[in-house]
């Protein structure tokens, strides 16, 4: 995007309150439209409710424009129609439908030919699982599932919650692959814990914390800069003690030099993101391993010179929100 | 041997009374949350809805043959229109307010027959079935009457429309995909206030049959038909699993046998008694029901 292109969607003092308790205190950003902008923060910032709030899943104020179009007073299903596919944190799979009739649920008769053709040329093994209930298959292949649900539709605007947690190191890539195909045609809303994606990813940044909006702008340049990473997601303090080492030198190094880590959050034993060590260049993309323990195994997948990022001590560094 | 036999076709009689006013009522609190007190309501406007027409009220329809199915349609149509009416005029307003909206269907269920007390008196009228009807069948040596298999018939054909209208139909899926997790049914472009719509007339219509059918069973049409019955189709409602069409299915068969069995061979009143222990032995083995899950 270049940077006089108009945002495709425009949050403007977002604020949610659900049970007397502020959830969001007014949260400010914009998708840009064109690539993936990705919402970060650590655990309980409010990326999850900014979704739902956009979205008309939970009562909110403030203005919510798509395209320019106030869309803040619409029902749900009227906003999505307008263009948005969704992936909810939960994957939102419906466990006693089969895979064809979830599939089914996201056309939208009258608004075009649903894009089979694209979503089992990119998720063969959903073709083959067509009639086996949702609700038995693997958390990847449901991932899946949610994520085909929005390539279905000409969507206007993609929004992905966390898509990579609790997956296979694997599956993680694989799930990368596909977003970042998607975000060639459609801009991608990512809301993503996964430092290592998000860099693979994303081209624009929105940082929460605390529910407000604490830092917009570049993805790489947030990533790059160790210290406002570190002060802005609370990360790394201690991932020194993660170092790999390894023998190199330099600038490859991930250990003692960089935020190392945002693992481990906390969600639940197995589930979390792996270890991500973003300093010095690193690109592995952490999975989760088995109680989270061997989180930084994921495959290497960015460009830069990669360097695992380290064994179960860089995971450590962000205990919850 | 006659005994059991009779028993057990006014049981089933009785459980496709039950099935007819559960299946929607289950189906309504599987999509939408709502208990619809006012569900008994839609069984008794049935009633006096083909009462009314078969007495002579409306053009060509009866007390016989085809006249009789006439008023039959009449009054399953008036139940469905009152149905659709409830939901837009009554539950959809409240849909945020769940407590207001149990005041409400209370309301409406307490409301519903006092006004037909009002207009045609509490008194039970006698129901004008046709004759053909009223006779009776030879089975194992029971003489079975003919009613109860026209109320089997009908709640057996009920069941399958409404698996097929949710296994074919793309409302149907809705449906079953709405039981599960409505927000996410909107969020993906789905209009789900619609589908509420429907459940809601799908419900009425099966329970204003009920009404109309259950005219034939009891022989008369009173304004507390509905409310007496509505208690029981909870109970099925529950025992089945709240959003379960094939769970309603069964506690149906089930409760309508263990009241008649256990009135007969009891003290009158006690079969009654024994539904509810039944429904908590099972709650307490399966909290979920029988089945906990729809269709």
């Amino acid at each position: 995007m270049t940077p006089t292109a108009a945002p495709l969607l425009t949050v403007r003092d977002l604020r949610v309150v659900i049970g007397g308790k502020h959830i969001l205190h007014g949260v400010d950003l914009e998708v840009a439209a064109s690539g993936t902008t990705a919402v970060l923060g650590r655990n309980g910032a409010g990326k999850t409710t900014t979704v739902r709030g956009i979205l008309g899943l939970v009562p909110r104020t403030g203005s919510v424009l798509l395209a320019g179009e106030e869309t803040v007073r619409l029902a749900t299903h009227a906003l999505v129609r307008r263009g948005i596919g969704y992936a909810p944190e939960d994957r939102g799979v419906f466990a006693s439908l089969s895979v064809a009739e979830n599939l089914r649920l996201a056309e939208r008769p009258g608004a075009g030919e649903p894009a089979y053709d694209l979503v089992h040329t990119l998720f063969p093994e959903l073709r083959r699982r067509a009639r086996q209930a949702a609700g038995t298959l693997s958390g990847g292949q449901q991932q899946m599932v949610a994520i085909a649900r929005t390539l279905l539709n000409g969507n206007r605007l993609i929004i992905a919650d966390e898509p990579t947690k609790g997956l296979a190191p694997k599956v993680v890539t694989e799930v990368a692959q596909v977003l970042e195909r998607a975000a060639e045609a459609v801009p991608v809303l990512l809301v993503e814990q996964n430092l290592a994606l998000v860099r693979r990813l994303a081209r624009h940044c929105v940082v929460l914390a605390a529910g407000r909006t604490a830092h917009q702008g570049p993805a790489a340049d947030l990533l790059a800069d160790a210290e406002a990473a570190r002060r802005l997601l609370a990360v790394g303090s201690t991932g020194g003690t993660g170092s790999t080492g390894t023998g190199s030198t330099g600038t490859g190094s991930t250990g003692g030099t960089g935020p190392g880590a945002i693992g481990g959050t906390g969600d639940t034993g197995a589930g979390g993101t792996g270890s991500i060590g973003i300093a010095g260049g690193t690109g592995a993309i952490g999975g989760t391993g088995t109680a989270g323990r061997t989180g930084g195994a994921g495959s290497p997948t960015a460009g830069s010179p990669v360097r695992t990022a380290a064994r179960p001590a860089a995971r450590t560094t962000e205990a919850d929100a | 041997m006659s005994t059991v036999v009779l028993l057990t076709f006014t049981g089933l009689g009785l459980g496709a009374l039950y099935f007819l006013v559960a299946s929607g009522l289950s189906l309504i609190f599987g999509l939408m949350d709502v208990l619809n007190f006012a569900h008994g309501a839609l069984l008794s406007v049935g009633a006096y809805g083909t009462w009314w027409a078969a007495s002579g009220h409306l053009p060509g329809a009866g007390s016989g043959g085809a006249g009789f199915v006439l008023a039959v349609v009449f009054g399953t149509a008036v139940g469905t229109v009152s149905a659709v009416v409830l939901e837009l005029a009554v539950i959809r307003p409240l849909y945020t307010r769940p407590r207001e909206q149990i005041l409400a269907t209370v309301g409406v269920g307490l409301a519903v027959p006092a006004l037909l007390s009002a207009i045609w008196g509490s008194d039970a009228r006698p129901f004008p079935g046709p004759k053909a009807l009223s006779g009776t069948f030879a089975v194992l040596g029971a003489e079975v009457p003919l009613n109860r298999t026209v109320l089997i018939g009908a709640a057996l054909a009920v069941l399958g429309a409404l698996k097929l209208f949710l296994s074919r139909t793309r409302h149907g899926l809705v449906v079953r995909a709405g039981v599960e997790d409505r927000a996410m049914v909107t969020a993906l472009g789905i209009d789900v206030r619609k589908a509420f719509t429907l459940v809601f007339a799908i419900g009425g219509a099966a329970a204003a049959l009920g009404g109309a059918l259950g005219g034939l069973y009891f022989g008369s049409v009173d304004p507390e038909q509905g409310t007496s019955l509505l208690i029981f189709a909870f109970v099925v409602v529950v025992t089945g699993g709240m959003g379960s069409l094939t769970g309603a299915a069964l506690a149906s068969v089930a409760v309508g046998l263990v009241q008649q069995f256990a009135n007969y061979y009891t003290t009158a009143g006690l079969g009654d008694l024994a539904v509810v222990v039944l429904l908590a032995a099972l709650l307490l083995v399966r909290p979920r029901g029988l089945t906990g899950r729809l269709a």
